[in-house]
């Protein structure tokens, strides 16, 4: 039990030293990513299972899909393909497998030795649950607030500009829209047809 | 002192600190057996979650308009 918080401590330690000394993005967010599963297995072995399972869902699931999103959003610039090129090249991945095979030996170690060890010092959900919606009701409720004010505020500085003007189609709209699409047989012979 | 002038490398380690914080919630709650450390670890995910949905928008926004990620990008912004 203890040799897995202090394994696991250790990857958390090394992954985020790592994920701060790294050039590029996104071998910077591979090392973040073991970290947080890291710091998942260090809450698990502490006798939280709950947050450990939050931390992997949210954090290493939710918010790092986010950034990858984002990085591979921003690269696509005219530099992309040389880019790509440069990440292709083989053994970057090794150093957060590396780490990742480890934090995975601690946790068949934990899962082999069982729950007993987690007995002393566990905070089951359930106290959570109560505390959270018991005396912390409030603070749920800000909690929901701020995140409705994350979503619209990211919705607002997320939108793009249209860069075209909007086809505002009017009355011959099988012809405009023929026309919009540059297909000059299909607005002819709606044209032709219109002809008497 | 800031070394790092990446933005996306300013958010990482920003989630880097919230989730040490976090960690020091946790522990202090498992060490007092308290449910409290946990209640406020789900008020941090929480906060963390807005704070880089809204961040990262922020960082598109400006690789639109300054085509750079450098932080002393914006340090023309005055006012």
């Amino acid at each position: 039990m203890e040799l897995a918080f202090y394994i696991a401590g250790a990857v958390a330690v090394i992954a985020t030293l790592l994920m701060l000394t790294r050039v590029n993005v996104v071998h910077a967010l591979l090392y973040l990513i073991v970290s947080l599963l890291a710091v998942a297995v260090v809450f698990y072995t502490l006798g939280a299972p709950f947050v450990a399972a939050l931390e992997v869902i949210v954090y290493a699931g939710a918010i790092m899909v986010l950034f990858v999103f984002v990085v591979m959003m921003l690269n696509l610039g005219e530099h992309g393909v040389e880019l790509e090129k440069q990440w292709l090249t083989p053994g970057i991945w090794t150093g957060p497998v590396l780490l990742a095979s480890i934090l995975i030996i601690a946790v068949f170690y934990l899962v082999r030795g069982g729950t007993a060890g987690l007995a002393t010092g566990a905070v089951e959900p359930k106290e959570v649950g109560i505390a959270l919606f018991g005396p912390y009701l409030i603070g749920v409720e800000l909690a929901s607030m701020l995140l409705l004010a994350g979503l619209v505020g990211a919705y607002h500085l997320g939108f793009r500009k249209a860069e075209k003007p909007e086809i505002q189609y009017g009355r011959y709209t099988a012809e405009r829209r023929a026309a919009a699409s540059g297909n000059p047989v299909l607005a002819r012979t709606d044209q032709l047809a219109r002809t008497p | 002192m800031l070394v790092r002038r990446n933005l996306i490398f300013v958010l990482m380690s920003l989630e880097v600190m919230l989730n040490a914080a976090g960690l020091a919630f946790v522990v202090a709650g498992a060490r007092w057996h308290q449910a409290d450390g946990q209640v406020v670890f789900l008020f941090i995910l929480a906060m963390a979650g807005a704070e880089v949905a809204v961040g990262l928008a922020l960082v598109r926004q400006i690789y639109e308009r300054f085509r750079s990620l450098d932080a002393d990008a914006l340090s023309e912004m005055k006012g």
